[in-house]
């Protein structure tokens, strides 16, 4: 199993009150497999992939990540944890505007200290058809691909786990088809299980399993495949 | 304004303002600091001024003229005076400083005719002596300050002489500060004889019918001896005033330095609010906010940091004025005149100078973010990056603006001083300081690409970031070191200079001061002073065995060409025979030496000669005892001791023009081989019972650095607060930069980074903008450094002073401005670390 989640309950505080945004969640990812979590604004989603990728720790219940428990791991764990296993794709501020498109895809190898990223870099950007955009600048790119320089990025250390939060929200329809494709496409060739939230029903379709956040509670049955939320 | 403009601008103002507490609060310190340094010099300099100007003027009463004659006016002068059919009142002076055994301290002592002169008691109460108790025993009027009582007995030594004095009353001078109110008064006739003026009076105040409106110079002249003169009244005052001006000017400008840096870090804070509320002010413009509404709200900004920096710099300036009021008084009275510290007190002219730089400097850098701001388009605002764009496109252009101003800079340095003020001096490095803004960005710009790649191999990526995140923020980036460079520029430019001084003047008094031993009056009263002693004081120096040469030097204050000069006699055959001086500009040192020893003529001190525009084979006239005499220029020498302009000429060849043999001080030369201490002792032992002191020559020296040192405390005083102000706005700027960035940051503790690498990532960020802006100001102080030894030390001060680089000096400040810079990365770094990227990124 690459990612458990217990009985989690995530809670905030917001001036002096309790606001709960996750109550009771409890779930589990396979190897490969790809889950889309889906639900409207504000109903937990991306409370749910903060936990699943280790940038947050549960109020109650237990988060394992190959089989490794979050809140049994100090911060420099956590972090250690997120830069091996883990890749995110979010749906704005995907790239740091002072980085090429190529060195913003070696960011996670050269933070963890791996040696000569640039070859890994490359290919990777090769995999997912922006090779010649390599020396770009993300204000020189385009919302697609921005989001396809982000996936490589998520993907270039090769973790077990990639959290994609509303990857296709500021894309147009055929930039959105593109990078489903782009994700389908990566996890048949890399075997990673994906993560994630989205409120687009064509997005949702891609995934194998979709899973309905309600409140910050699962919604009992899946939807029907291209139904309402 | 309406009211609900009122509340916009209170919006877009105040609130932000609450909000950013810590960075307002940096802010508003560092325009207090910059105002407080600015008050505190000028309070200062007012104390040292007010204290010598009041206790000489205290007795000064309401005299129009002065009447004074190089060596003395003969006392016969007084009767032929007071004898003259004129409606005018004349008091007699002696003026001298005795030393009061007990505490150690010194004062001045007045002689006056307490019998015959009627105009005493506008000076104050005055002393109603009868003759009696002018016969029975030396007695004095001593004021209240000195803490002694009628009937007791005060011991005084006054030039060569100890003496027991009774004190017959206290008074209280009138129209004289505190500190101003510590003198002795004594008769006349006792003055004389303590003070060996044997039948000379050092001047003759005239005093005129209140309003008469005439001028009595031309009218007195042919009363009096040909070598007299007539002054109006207060001259010396002014002359003094006119001296330490540019020593306080020097100070005035220094202290200035401070505020320009706390301007560009109120241009920095204003541009990070501009930057950080574009989408604000974008709403603003969008609901009908119009362009100048925006930029008054922000210019309002600038003036409430302004105003409120202001007022805390006035407090604290009071404050920080008790220490400048020790320092600056130090060196007036070493330097200059003796005087004691006056009161501190705010005048209307020093507060609104504070308020005026804190608030122009305040709005005048909000000036241009206010600009930017009202420029914010309804449909730009979301652009973040635009002003940062607008530098980087404009940097090729400030290129060429930068080397315009350097240009320029170069120009002032050879424009002549103004009243003896150095002002293209004082513009030059303003203008550099100006160039170094303007090539800043561009600058920046390349060394922050080259440190990115420099960096990464060693650092990993996260100095590349670093670098590339400083670069991106170029407009604010370019800013903040440039205020740093311009406070380390001061830091180098006065580190070179004083240290180029202090060398000189060790090198100087190494080779000027040729003597074992230097023979003077106990009570010498400081620069300016005339005190005398005996000659036979230096006939029983010669005496003593192991005693080679005794040189004897006399000095006058002499007025040439309206201003004031010492001239000083010395034996020249000892100078020709220990190589005492160091000419500047003068023929073969024999024919310097023999037209002085035929009395036909002198060698001028540098100042002198630049001063006036003389040099070798001039002939200047000077008015001796004897009436006016024409002396050929011979030499000109090097002279670092003091901002006085000096002439020496031999001693006895001058005898006929200045008979008086008494001496201002004495040479002991031993001869090779003699033992130190023990002649030391036999030199104490032939003179006990005088008031006289020998001094070592180096403990002489070692005093005259130590009065360097001090002098130059102050100035080390304002660096450091300069520094400090600029390591303040560096805190800000990383600070800034961390907020700004944060979705980045937060970006990058999701991708992995650890919270050691958000540290380290705002940390190297801190380095480099130290060393950015030490390279700068290297640079700039190099350069100002050569302003300041060749324009303004010689437009000031008259003096050449060759360049002498403080290497350990520099490097080891270099070194604490990185690690400095680094230490106030810290607290940003801490902050950056704290960011919970969730949390960010929900923001986002």
């Amino acid at each position: 199993m690459v990612l458990r989640l217990l009985n989690v309950e995530k809670h905030y505080a917001v001036a002096d009150q309790r606001v709960p945004a996750l109550n009771g969640v409890s779930l589990d990812l396979g190897g490969g497999e790809w889950l889309a979590v889906v639900g409207r604004s504000g109903c937990g989603k991306t409370t749910l992939l903060n936990l699943a990728g280790a940038a947050d720790l549960p109020t109650s219940g237990h988060v394992e990540i190959e089989g490794v428990r979050t809140s049994s791991l100090d911060d420099d764990a956590l972090t250690e944890l997120r830069r091996r296993r883990i890749g995110f794709v979010f749906q704005f501020l995907q790239l740091l505007p002072t980085l090429s498109a190529v060195e913003n895809v070696e960011l996670p190898l050269q933070l963890a200290g791996a040696r000569r990223p640039r070859g890994r870099a490359v290919d990777m950007l090769e995999m997912v058809g922006i090779a010649a955009l390599a020396d770009r600048h993300p204000h020189q790119l385009s919302g697609g691909e921005m989001q396809r320089v982000a996936i490589a990025r998520a993907l270039v250390h090769g973790p077990g786990l990639l959290l994609a939060d509303e990857p296709t929200g500021s894309l147009d329809d055929e930039a959105a088809a593109s990078v489903i494709g782009l994700l389908r496409d990566m996890r048949e060739r890399l075997g990673t299980s994906i993560l994630m939230a989205t409120h687009s029903p064509e997005a949702a379709a891609a995934a194998d399993r979709r899973l309905t956040l309600r409140d910050g509670r699962l919604a009992a049955g899946a939807p029907a495949p291209g139904g309402p939320e | 304004m309406g009211m609900a403009r009122a509340v916009l601008l209170f919006r877009l103002i105040v609130r932000p303002m609450v909000r950013d507490r810590a960075r307002a609060l940096l802010t508003v310190s560092a325009v207090a600091l910059g105002v407080a340094v600015i008050v505190a010099v000028d309070l200062a300099g007012e104390a040292s001024m007010g204290s010598f100007r009041s206790s000489l003027e205290s007795l000064q009463g309401s005299a129009s003229y002065e009447i004074t004659q190089v060596g003395g006016i003969p006392e016969a002068v007084y009767g032929d005076l007071a004898r003259l059919e004129v409606p005018l009142a004349f008091s007699p002076r002696i003026e001298g400083f005795a030393l009061l055994p007990g505490t150690g301290e010194e004062v001045p002592i007045f002689g006056v005719d307490l019998v015959g002169d009627t105009t005493l008691g506008e000076a104050g109460s005055r002393p109603r002596p009868d003759v009696s108790e002018l016969t029975d025993a030396p007695s004095v009027w001593v004021t209240a300050s000195l803490g002694v009582s009628p009937g007791d007995t005060l011991p005084v030594v006054a030039g060569d002489r100890r003496m027991d004095l009774l004190v017959r009353g206290v008074i209280e001078p009138s129209g004289a500060g505190a500190g101003a109110g510590r003198f002795l008064l004594v008769d006349i006739a006792l003055a004389e004889r303590l003070l060996a003026r044997a039948g000379r009076l050092d001047r003759i105040y005239v005093h005129a019918p209140p309003g008469d409106g005439l001028d009595w110079t031309e009218r007195l002249v042919p009363h009096l001896p040909a070598a007299a003169s007539v002054l109006p009244a207060g001259t010396r005052t002014d002359d003094n005033r006119r001296m330490l001006r540019a020593f306080r000017w020097n100070l005035r400008m220094m202290s200035y330095t401070t505020i320009l840096v706390g301007a560009f870090l109120i241009y920095n804070t204003i541009t990070a609010y501009v930057v950080r509320r574009r989408q604000q002010i974008g709403i603003a413009r969008a609901l009908g906010a119009s362009r100048a509404m925006v930029r008054v709200a922000f210019l309002i900004e600038g003036a409430v940091f302004g105003a409120i920096g202001a007022v805390a710099g006035l407090l604290l300036g009071r404050v920080l004025a008790v220490g400048a009021v020790e320092a600056v008084g130090g060196t007036v009275s070493s330097l200059y005149v003796s005087s004691t510290p006056g009161e501190i007190a705010f005048s209307a002219r020093t507060v609104a100078t504070g308020l005026v730089a804190g608030l122009g400097m305040s709005l005048l850098s909000a000036w241009w973010p206010a600009r930017e701001a009202a420029g914010v388009a309804p449909t730009e605002a979301m652009a973040r990056a635009r002003l940062d764009y607008r530098v980087r496109a404009a940097s090729r252009r400030s290129a060429v603006v930068a080397a315009a101003l350097a240009v320029l800079a170069v120009g002032f340095c050879f424009v002549p001083p103004v009243d003896r003020i150095p002002a293209g001096g004082y513009l030059a490095p303003i203008l550099l300081a100006a160039a170094c803004a303007a090539v800043s960005p561009r600058l920046c710009a390349s060394a922050l690409a080259a440190a990115g790649r420099l960096l990464s191999p060693p650092l990993g990526v996260i100095a590349s970031v670093a670098a590339r995140g400083l670069a991106a923020s170029l407009g604010r980036t370019s800013v903040i070191v440039t205020a740093m460079a311009v406070a380390i520029g001061l830091v180098v430019s006065m580190g070179v200079t004083v240290g180029s001084f202090r060398e000189t003047v060790a090198d100087w008094l190494e080779s000027r001061l040729k003597a074992d031993f230097y023979v003077s009056p106990v009570a010498d009263g400081g620069r300016g002073a005339a005190s005398t002693m005996s000659e036979d004081v230096a006939a029983r120096l010669e005496a003593v065995p192991g005693v080679v040469d005794v040189g004897r030097f006399r000095t006058y204050p002499v007025r040439y060409d309206g201003s004031p000069a010492t001239l000083g006699l010395a034996d020249v055959d000892l100078y020709r025979r220990h190589s005492g001086i160091d000419f500047f500009d003068a023929p073969a040192p024999e024919t310097v030496w023999r037209a002085l020893e035929a009395g036909e003529g002198v060698i001028a001190s540098e100042l002198f000669g630049y001063r006036h525009g003389v040099g070798p084979g001039d002939t200047i006239r000077l008015v001796l005892g004897s009436g006016p005499v024409d002396l050929a220029v011979a030499g000109i020498f090097y002279d670092y001791s003091g901002e006085r302009e000096l002439l020496i000429a031999d001693r006895r060849a001058l005898l006929a023009h200045l008979p008086d043999p008494r001496l201002s001080s004495a040479g002991v030369y031993l001869e090779p081989g003699a033992d130190f201490e023990e002649t030391r002792a036999a030199l104490a032992q032939v003179l006990a019972g005088r008031g006289v002191e020998v001094t070592p020559t180096r403990a002489i020296r070692s005093e005259a650095i130590r009065i360097f040192d001090r002098t130059f405390t102050i100035t080390y005083a304002l660096e450091a607060i300069a520094m400090f102000v600029a390591i303040l706005g560096m805190a800000e700027a990383l600070l800034n930069l961390v907020y700004d960035r944060r979705s980045e940051l937060a970006l990058l503790r999701m991708h992995g980074a650890s919270l050691a690498q958000v540290r380290r990532l705002v940390l190297v960020q801190a380095g480099l903008l130290g060393g950015l802006a030490s390279l700068m100001g290297l640079a700039l102080g190099a350069a100002s450094s050569q302003v300041l030894l060749r324009v303004i030390h010689k437009q000031s001060f008259g003096w050449s002073l060759p360049l002498h680089w403080p290497v350990g000096f520099l490097a080891a400040m270099l070194g604490a401005i990185v690690v400095a810079s680094v230490v106030a990365g810290l607290y940003p770094a801490r902050v950056g670390a704290r960011l919970v990227p969730v949390e960010v990124l929900r923001a986002e």
